[in-house]
This record gives structure tokens, sequence and C-alpha cells, in this order.
């Protein structure tokens, strides 16, 4: 039987770390996500994990110890947001081409400036090209889930790259919610040990990590890389599958909500995917065929799924939580423009930018998006394609 | 669609009109509902007025914004009613409770027209004879409990011992004095 809790997303996030009882975590605090060693650490000072824990002085350490443990064969966990994600940036990259699963609680924050400690997904999306399977909650509950998921998907042979598991930061991360959590043993039989093939401190097999790529073959290695990732979209899938038998909760790649015959169709990632339910429920009740695509998993980018799921709207609207300063898409946007292009679909597309550092995502306002979308579908004009919600001009 | 009760809280950084959000949140979660108990960050100093909410729902909560059409309002420092707009939104079925040692008269006029409920409590007066100390939280814990009637006084106090209880097993001294500021609080609101 599962446990009837509530707690906030930190909290979730938390519990998850202690039932899988990592080798190592390395942390360094930052905000909204700082509860989670805060918690974590306590789980190491009460004995209920055996985990080496080290406070570090930054999250370009942070980054680096976790994948120095994890280069020699141990499982590694850490946390952070915002300008902390920027700073592990050069060892994000070095994480996923070394072929290093570590997992990382990523707490959605605005990058400065100005100065901002509230939620969007700017840190998140400057790291897309970075080579890590990314993974999206709308919930705690989610957020629990996805990371109990984290290292059967990063640990499985066809894949071996790090894995970023990510909350919006305040608004799921210090929202106190229902949750029901798995008991602690269903977990550990879940996870499994970490046993990998090779790792830099077996004895009988010396090998390198991380050495010097030449022109000669630093391209194989990116591809290879590339193949890793592209594993992912499956494994994702098998892990979900496995999933739903402990837990009676499904994840795929996405989540489909009243889109099958849906006119009106919203992309969105995160907290307010739920926010946009609830509208598209209102519109469904006056006669307006609205639905939401939120997106699960965003690197590697399930192109082709999507589209099959979204091609038949009238009108589709790409919520993007961050700006990308190319003035025509955001990256959301941009991923899903590509993917109906290269399948030859037509339907119109807007691109929101929202929610930049914290701007509040109520019903009224996704619901404005929606009404925009029939606009759009009933005057056959579609306008500048790239807006911002609830913006001051 | 969840039909939610919501409540909005106002306090100054440092007051714990936070951690007032939350204790409802678990008080209400322990009587069976779905709930969300969340703050709104500004800049965090001590003194600055802050904003927590609650959600309540016998069904589960999918919205993630803050509460703009709250169906109750807590000002746990009545300073705040002269620096910010505490009844705004609130629904006229609803009500305002106010920690103030004034009469209602004299709050009447600073509520802008509201014409719902409106109820007073001397938190201060409460926490000093419980507690020898000012804590706010759970004499106005008390107060929006009994206002909304969200569940029965007895469930409530009854829910509230279990919790601190569990949240002070190192010093069962001060259980006593928080369950006096409760009962003396759901006693004194009016």
């Amino acid at each position: 039987m599962s446990i009837r809790e509530r707690l906030s997303g930190n909290e979730a996030v938390s519990v998850a770390m202690r039932q899988i009882n990592p080798d190592v975590f390395p942390a360094f605090p930052i905000t909204p996500s700082t509860e989670i060693p805060q918690y974590f650490s306590s789980y190491v000072a009460n004995g209920l994990v055996d985990t080496v824990f080290i406070p570090v002085e930054s999250e370009h350490s942070s980054m680096s110890a976790a994948i120095g443990a994890e280069a020699s064969g141990a499982r590694s966990m850490t946390a952070t947001s915002s300008c902390g994600l920027a700073y592990m940036w050069e060892e994000l990259y070095v994480a996923a081409s070394d072929r290093l699963p570590v997992a990382l609680a990523l707490v959605n924050r605005a990058l400065s400036g100005p100065i901002n400690i509230n939620c969007d997904h700017s840190d998140v999306m400057g790291a897309r090209d970075a080579g890590w399977i990314q993974v999206f909650a709308e919930n705690n509950q989610e957020a629990y889930d996805n990371f109990v998921q984290a290292y059967r998907i990063a640990e499985h042979p066809s894949v071996r790259l790090p894995i970023m598991i990510c909350q919006d930061g305040f608004i799921t991360s210090h929202a106190v919610e229902n949750i029901e959590l798995l008991e602690d043993e269903k977990v550990k039989a879940f996870v499994g040990e970490y046993d990998p093939e090779h790792y830099l401190l077996k004895k009988d097999e010396p090998m390198a990590i991380g050495p010097y790529g030449t022109p000669a073959f630093y391209m194989e290695a990116k591809r290879a890389q590339l193949e890793g990732l592209k594993n992912a979209k499956q494994v994702t899938l098998d892990v979900a599958k496995e999933f739903a038998e402990i837990s009676g909760r499904s994840y795929g790649l996405f989540e489909e909500y009243q889109t099958a015959d849906a006119d009106y169709i919203m992309v969105v990632i995160g907290a307010a995917a739920g926010t946009a339910k609830d509208a598209a429920d209102q519109l469904r009740e006056k006669g307006i065929k609205a639905g939401v695509l939120k997106i699960r998993l965003f690197r590697p980018f399930p192109a082709e799924e999507i589209v099959a799921a979204i091609k038949h709207a009238k009108v589709i609207a790409c919520m993007d939580r961050t700006e990308s300063y190319n003035g025509n898409a955001g990256p959301l946007g941009a991923e899903i423009k590509a993917a109906l292009f290269d399948a030859g679909e037509t339907v119109k597309v807007l691109n929101y930018v929202y929610g930049l550092g914290g701007r509040d995502v109520t019903v009224d306002s996704l619901t404005s998006v929606f009404e925009d979308m029939q606009k759009v579908a009933q005057s056959g004009v579609v306008g500048e394609t790239y807006r911002y919600l609830s913006v001051r001009e | 669609m969840s039909k939610a009760v919501e409540i909005r809280w106002h306090g100054r950084g440092g007051q714990g009109a936070k951690t007032a959000s939350l204790l409802l949140a678990d008080v209400t979660f322990n009587t069976g509902k779905y709930i969300q108990g969340f703050p709104e960050y500004g800049p965090e100093r001590m003194g600055a007025p802050i904003t927590a909410y609650n959600r309540i729902s016998d069904t589960p909560i999918r919205v993630h914004s803050n509460i703009y059409e709250p169906d109750y309002v807590v000002v746990v420092d009545e300073t705040l009613l002269e620096a910010v707009d505490v009844t705004k939104g609130l629904k006229k079925e609803g009500a305002i409770v106010v920690n103030t040692a004034r009469a209602k008269e004299e709050i009447l006029p600073l509520l802008k027209g509201y014409e719902g409920g409106v109820y007073t409590i001397d938190a201060r007066k409460v926490s000093m004879a419980a507690l020898g100390k000012y804590f706010p939280n759970s004499p106005m814990l008390a107060a929006i409990v009994k206002v909304s009637g969200i569940m029965p006084e007895e469930t409530f106090l009854k829910e509230m011992e279990a919790s601190f209880k569990h949240k002070f097993a190192s010093k069962p001294e001060v259980v006593a004095g928080n369950m006096k500021a409760l009962t003396m609080a759901l006693e004194e609101v009016k």
C-alpha cells in the first residue's frame, strides 16, 4: 500500500534520495533547491543513509565531485538551481561526454539579471544542449516519481548519460501538497544496486576517463553520445511501464490531456500544465475543444510522437518559460515548429513567453491564450507568432 | 474541476504567516482533504509584507497560481491594514479575520467597504496568556478554522494535539501551552 503524505516538492525529492541511498552526494546550497541537501544532510546525520556527503565550496565543485565519484564507480547525485547550474556549465558537458549517469535534482529558477529567486526555465533551457537527459514535473508527485525512475534510465547500458529531474522553483518546490509515497523497500528494489561494467577503480581493467579527443576521434565520440541519448526515449518508456506496476501511476514521454479531439492544443512544461488543464476543462464546458500536451521528456526530444499527438489541431500554442533571444521562438516553440515542418504539417503555431522570474500564471491568463488560438482559427490571420503573456508593454 | 476553499494570509516576514498556512494544510490534510499550502516570496527580510496561501478541497487540486479571489483572508499583523489592500478580491460571502486588540468598529473603516464577515482576535493577549510569549500562529490558525468552519472544533483540537505531540516530542511541556492557545482562541474570536 502506498503512503499518503503531504510534502513540498523539495521534501518529496529528498525522500526519493533517501530511499535510493546513493554512494556520494556533493552539495552546495542555492535557493530554491537548498532544502534538498539540507534534508539529505539530516538523513546522513541521523544514519538513515550511508552516503558520503561532501559539502563543497561551489557548484562547479559539486558537479566535479559527482563526476569524480561516478567515474570511480559510485552512484552520485546533487541538487541545484539557476546560477548554480550555470556555474556547473563546463562540468555538465564533462559528465555527459564521459557517459556518467549522475542524477541532478534541478529546481528551476530564473537566471540573473535582474537578480530573481523565482521560477522560470532559463536555467534548464540554457543547459539543453549539454547532453543530459531532461525530465520535467508538474507537481511534487511527479518530481518524486521521476526521481525514483531517474537512475533506471540514466544507468541503462544502452544510455549511460546523466539525467536532470526538474521541478518548478517555489511553485512546486515550496508548495505543500498531497502525495503518495512508495515504501522504502519497493523503491530500493526498483532502483537496484549500481553495478557499472567499466569504472576507474576497477583494478583488473586499467582505463582512462576524459582523455584528449583528437580530431580523428572527437566526432565519433559525440556521435556515439547522441546514440545513447536517443536510446533514452525507449528506456524512459520501459522504465515507466515497470514503475506503473509498483505505483499504479502511468508516465509517458509526455501527457496528453483532452488532446485527441482538440481544436486548440497548448504545449506546456512544468507546474503551469495543471493550471492549463483547469483552463481547458472550463473551455470544454462552453463547448470549446481545448487540450493540453505536457512535456515530460525534453531531452531527448520526442519530436515524432508529439507531432502525431498534436497535428490535427487547428491552432497550437507553445508555452516557453524562458526567453532565448533569437527574436522568433523560444526553445520549446522552435522544437515543435521544427518537428511539424519535418513531418510536412502546416498547422498554425503561436509561441508565448510566459511566467519569467515567477510572473504568476493563472487559469485566466492561460484561458486568454486559448482565446487567442480561437481568434486565429476564426480569422485565418496568425499575426505576430512570437508573443509575450501577462506583460506590461 | 476542483472547487477549493481558498485562503490568503497576510503577515510580515518573521511572524510565521507561512508556517501558519502550512499548519492549516497539515491539519486539513489529516482530515482527508486535498490541500495546498504555499508562500509567495518577495525580497525576503524580517518585517516585509509577505503572503501565503491555502487551497482545501475534496478533489485533487491542479491549479498552481496565487489566489486572487479568496474565500477568506487572515491578517496576522494589523499594521498591514493600511499598507496592503487585504480585502482585494475577497468574496463577500466569505470573511476576514484580523489580529488586533481594537474593537471591530475601529477596524471596519480600514477595510474599504468590505461587505462580508469581519472577525477580530487579540492573538497577542491569547499567546501571552497561554505561552508567555508572542507567537500569533496558533491563535490565528484556530481563528480561521472557527470562522471558516472547514472542520469541527473537536476534530481540529484532536488533530492539533497529535501534531504538537509529534512536533514537540523533545519538549512535551510546550504542548499544553499551545493547546491552551488554540482553545482560548476558539473562544476569543469575535
